[in-house]
C-alpha cells in the first residue's frame, strides 16, 4: 500500500475524520437507544428521563476505539494477513504443531486433574459436548457448505428419543444410544426434502422455522413429551451394566472402590470423549470417500458438481442425515447426563452457539471447532463474574476475531487427497 | 452415412417465458470438432446446458449414441461419458488441482485415475507442476485448462467446451486449441465447441453452425463459414483474430 509511504499527518487526518463518522453513527444508533429512557413516573406515568452521561461515555468509546484501529492497522479490513509475519514465525509453527496432541492429552487427562473438582469436570463435559455438536454441524455448514439454523431441532429429538425410549421400553443407555441417533438422522431427511432446491439465506430461514417447530412441538404436545414442564427421572448409564450406586453390584463394589458420586460424572466424561472422537474420526474418513468429497465439492459448486455426475440430491440429504445424527447422539447423551430435559434446553440459542463455534472456527477445520468451542464455553464461565456485561464483552470478543481473522480461525483447508510420492512433472513443453 | 453422434432436434428451451432457443437442429459425428459460434446472448451456452438438461429442453429431442436423453437427469448424463468445461470454468476453488481432477473422475473407474491424471499432465504440463495448488489461486488460463481438464478425467466420448478461450492471453488460447486439435486427432475425441472467437474456432472445426437469437442461421464445413459473407461481416471482420 502507497499510503504507508505518506507521512504520518495525513494518516492521523485520515484516522480522525474515520473517528468521528464511527461516532456519528454510534450517536445515531445510540442517542435513542441510550440517551432517552422511559421509566414509570410517581403516579404511574411515564416519565422521559436523560442519561446523556451514558451516551457520551459510548460515543467517545467508539471514537476512540475507531481511532485506535486506524491509527494501528491503518484504513481497510484487519486480514489476517497483515499478521503474516507473526503467524508464520517459528514459534507459531510449533505452537500449530504442537495443539493437536496437546489439546488430546489434556482431554485424556482432565478427569485426573479435576477429580476434585465438580464444576470444572462438568464443564469438560459440556465444552465436549459442544465439540461433539460443532463437529456434527460442521459436516452440514462446514463440508456441504448448507446453512443450517436449526441444528438444535436434532439435538432435541435425540434427547427426546432418549428419554422416552429409556423411561417407556426401560432400555439401556448403549442400546437407544445409536436409536436416538437414526431417529435424528431420519428426521435430518425430512428436513432436507423440502429444502433441497434452497441455498444460503433462504435455506436458513426454512431451517430456523423447522428448529422452531420441533421445539413448539415439544412444548405443546403434553401427553407424549410432557410439554413445558419435560422429562424428569431420566435413567442414569450403566458402567456397561453396573450401576454408579452404593449397592452391592454397583460400579464402586465391583471395582472395590469407595463410592463416589463423582465415578459417574468421570464416566460421563470419557462417553463424551469417545463420542466425539468418533465424530472426528468419521467425519475425517468421509472425507477422504466419495460422499465426503462430494459434499466439499458440493459447497464450492453445485452445478458443476451435477455436470460431474455426482447426485447432488444424495449428497445434501447424505450430509443433513449424518450431521443430525450425531446431534441426535449428544442430545441422548445430554438427556442422560442432565436426567431431565424440557424444551427450554432446545432454544435458537443453541443453534446460534454452535453455528458461531463452527464459524469461528474456519467451517470446516476440525481443530479449529474444538479450540473455538473450548474458547466459547471457557469464555463463557471466565466471563461469568461480569454478570450482565458478559454477553456484551463476548460479542466484542468474537467480533474482534472475526475482524482479525474473517475466516475463522483455521482457515486453510486441509486437501484430502495427496500423491503417495511428490514427483515433479518431467518434459515441460 | 451412419447416424450421429449426439443428434438436436427441434430443440426449444426457456428462462421462465422468455425463449431463449427456438428450435434449434445441430448434429455432432463421431469424432468430428463441431463448432458453434454466435453474438453474445445468441443461446451457445444455453444449447450446450440443455444436453446436460439445464434448462431442459420444452421441446425436441436430443439423443446420444441413439439413445434419447431429452429427459435424463443431469447427474446421470456424465455417466453417458458426456463431459463438459462449462462457462466460466466452474472449478472448485478451494481445493487443490489434484482433488479438481479427482472430482473429475467421479464417473470412471478408481484404477484409472493415475493413467488418467498422467495424461492431462502431458497435454497441459503446468497443471502437473501445480497438482497441490489451490484452484483458485491458478490464473485463468491455466483454470481453463483445469476445467478441461477435470472434464478429461472421465474418459468423454463427447467433450462440451464453452468457450474456452474467453478472458485468456491469446498464447494460453493457442496452447488449449492446440490441445484440442490433439485430442481430437489422437484420442478421436469427438468436441464441440462453443465459441465467440469465430476465426480461430472454425480453423479447428471441421464443421460449424452458427446461431443467432436461438435460431441456428448457418452451418457448413469450417472453411465454408470462414469464407462465407455473412460470417466475415458479422464475426470476422473487426472481430477478434
Ligand atoms: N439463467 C438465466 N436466466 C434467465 N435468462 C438467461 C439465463 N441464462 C441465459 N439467459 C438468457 O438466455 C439468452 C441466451 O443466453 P446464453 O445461452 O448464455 O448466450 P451465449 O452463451 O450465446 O452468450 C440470453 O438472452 C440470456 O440473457
Ligand atoms: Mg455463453
Amino acid at each position: 500500500m502507497n499510503t504507508q509511504a505518506a507521512t504520518r499527518k495525513p494518516l492521523l487526518a485520515t484516522a480522525l475524520k474515520d473517528a468521528t463518522l464511527a461516532a456519528l453513527v454510534a450517536f445515531g444508533l445510540f442517542g435513542l437507544l441510550i440517551g432517552l429512557r422511559t421509566g414509570l413516573g410517581p403516579n404511574a406515568a411515564l416519565v422521559l428521563t436523560t442519561r446523556f452521561e451514558e451516551l457520551a461515555i459510548v460515543v467517545a468509546v467508539v471514537f476512540a476505539g475507531s481511532l485506535l484501529r486506524s491509527l494501528l492497522f491503518g484504513r481497510g479490513p484487519l486480514m489476517a494477513g497483515r499478521f503474516k509475519p507473526l503467524l508464520e514465525s517459528r514459534a507459531a509453527r510449533i505452537i500449530r504443531r504442537l495443539a493437536v496432541p496437546a489439546l488430546f492429552a489434556l482431554a485424556i487427562c482432565w478427569p485426573l486433574l479435576t477429580y476434585h473438582n465438580r464444576y470444572l469436570l462438568d464443564l469438560g463435559i459440556l465444552v465436549l459436548t459442544y465439540v461433539m455438536l460443532g463437529w456434527g454441524l460442521n459436516i452440514v455448514v462446514g463440508l456441504a457448505g448448507l446453512l443450517d439454523l436449526g441444528y438444535v431441532a436434532f439435538y432435541a429429538v435425540g434427547a427426546y428419543s432418549y428419554a422416552l425410549l429409556a423411561q417407556n421400553f426401560e432400555l439401556s443407555f448403549w442400546i437407544c444410544l445409536p436409536v436416538a441417533g437414526i431417529l435424528a438422522a431420519f428426521w435430518g431427511v425430512l428436513l432436507g426434502f423440502p429444502v433441497l432446491r434452497l441455498r444460503g439465506d433462504y435455506l436458513a430461514i426454512v431451517t430456523l422455522a423447522f428448529g422452531e417447530i420441533i421445539r413448539l412441538v415439544l412444548t405443546n404436545w403434553q401427553s407424549f413429551t410432557g410439554g413445558p414442564n419435560g422429562i424428569g427421572n431420566i435413567p442414569r448409564p450403566s458402567f456397561f451394566g453396573l450401576p454408579f450406586n452404593e449397592e452391592e453390584d454397583g460400579f464402586a463394589a465391583f471395582f472395590g472402590l469407595e463410592f463416589s458420586s463423582i465415578h459417574r460424572i468421570v464416566f460421563l466424561f470419557y462417553v463424551i470423549l469417545a463420542l466425539a472422537l468418533i465424530t472426528n474420526w468419521v467425519t475425517l474418513r468421509l472425507r477422504r470417500l466419495p460422499v465426503g468429497r462430494a459434499w466439499e465439492a458440493m459447497r464450492e459448486d453445485e452445478i458443476a458438481c451435477r455436470a460431474l455426475g455426482i447426485n447432488t440430491t444424495n449428497t445434501k440429504l447424505t450430509a443433513f442425515a449424518m450431521g443430525a445424527m450425531f446431534a441426535g447422539i449428544a442430545g441422548s447423551f445430554f438427556a442422560t447426563r442432565q436426567g431431565f430435559i424440557s424444551p427450554e434446553s432446545f432454544t435458537f440459542n443453541e443453534s446460534a452457539l454452535v453455528l458461531a463455534i463452527v464459524v469461528l472456527g474456519g467451517m470446516g477445520s476440525q481443530v479449529g471447532i474444538a479450540i473455538a468451542a473450548l474458547a466459547m464455553l471457557g469464555g463463557f464461565e471466565l466471563f461469568r463474574g461480569l454478570d450482565q456485561y458478559r454477553m456484551l464483552v463476548f460479542g466484542a470478543a468474537m467480533v474482534v476475531i472475526m475482524l482479525w481473522r474473517p475466516r475463522g480461525l483455521v482457515s486453510t483447508r486441509e486437501p484430502s487427497l495427496h500423491l503417495p510420492k511428490p514427483e515433479p512433472s518431467k518434459g515441460a513443453a | 452415412m451412419t447416424e450421429p453422434l449426439l443428434a438436436i432436434r427441434g430443440v426449444k428451451a426457456f428462462y421462465g417465458n422468455i425463449m431463449a432457443l427456438k428450435g434449434v437442429d445441430l448434429d455432432v459425428n463421431d469424432g468430428e470438432i463441431v463448432t458453434l459460434i454466435g453474438a453474445n446472448g445468441a443461446g451457445k451456452s444455453t444449447l450446450m446446458m440443455t444436453v446436460f438438461g439445464n434448462p431442459r429442453a420444452r421441446e425436441g429431442s436430443i439423443t446420444f449414441q441413439g439413445g434419447d436423453i431429452t429427459n435424463v437427469p443431469t447427474h446421470e448424463i456424465a455417466h453417458l461419458r458426456i463431459a463438459q468445461a462449462p462457462e466460466g470454468r466452474r472449478i472448485f476453488p478451494r481445493m487443490t488441482v489434484l482433488e479438481n481432477l479427482q472430482m473429475g473422475a467421479t464417473v470412471s473407474e478408481p484404477g484409472h485415475f493415475e493413467a488418467d491424471m498422467k495424461r492431462v499432465c502431458t497435454l497441459f504440463p503446468v497443471l502437473g507442476e501445480r497438482l497441490h495448488q489451490r484452484g483458485g489461486t491458478l490464473s485463468g488460463g491455466e483454470q481453463q485448462m483445469l476445467a478441461i481438464s477435470r472434464a478429461l478425467m472421465s474418459r468423454p466420448r463427447l467433450l462440451l467446451l464453452d468457450e474456452p478461450s474467453l478472458g485468456i492471453a491469446p498464447m494460453l488460447a493457442k496452447q488449449i486449441f492446440r490441445a484440442i486439435r490433439e485430442l481430437n486427432e489422437r484420442d478421436k475425441l469427438t468436441v464441440f465447441l462453443v465459441e465467440q472467437n469465430a476465426f480461430h474456432a472454425l480453423k479447428l472445426a471441421h464443421r460449424g453452425y452458427v446461431i443467432v437469437n436461438g435460431l441456428i442461421t448457418l452451418s457448413g464445413s469450417g472453411r465454408e463459414l470462414l469464407e462465407s459473407p455473412e460470417v466475415r461481416a458479422a464475426y470476422l471482420e473487426g472481430g477478434r483474430h
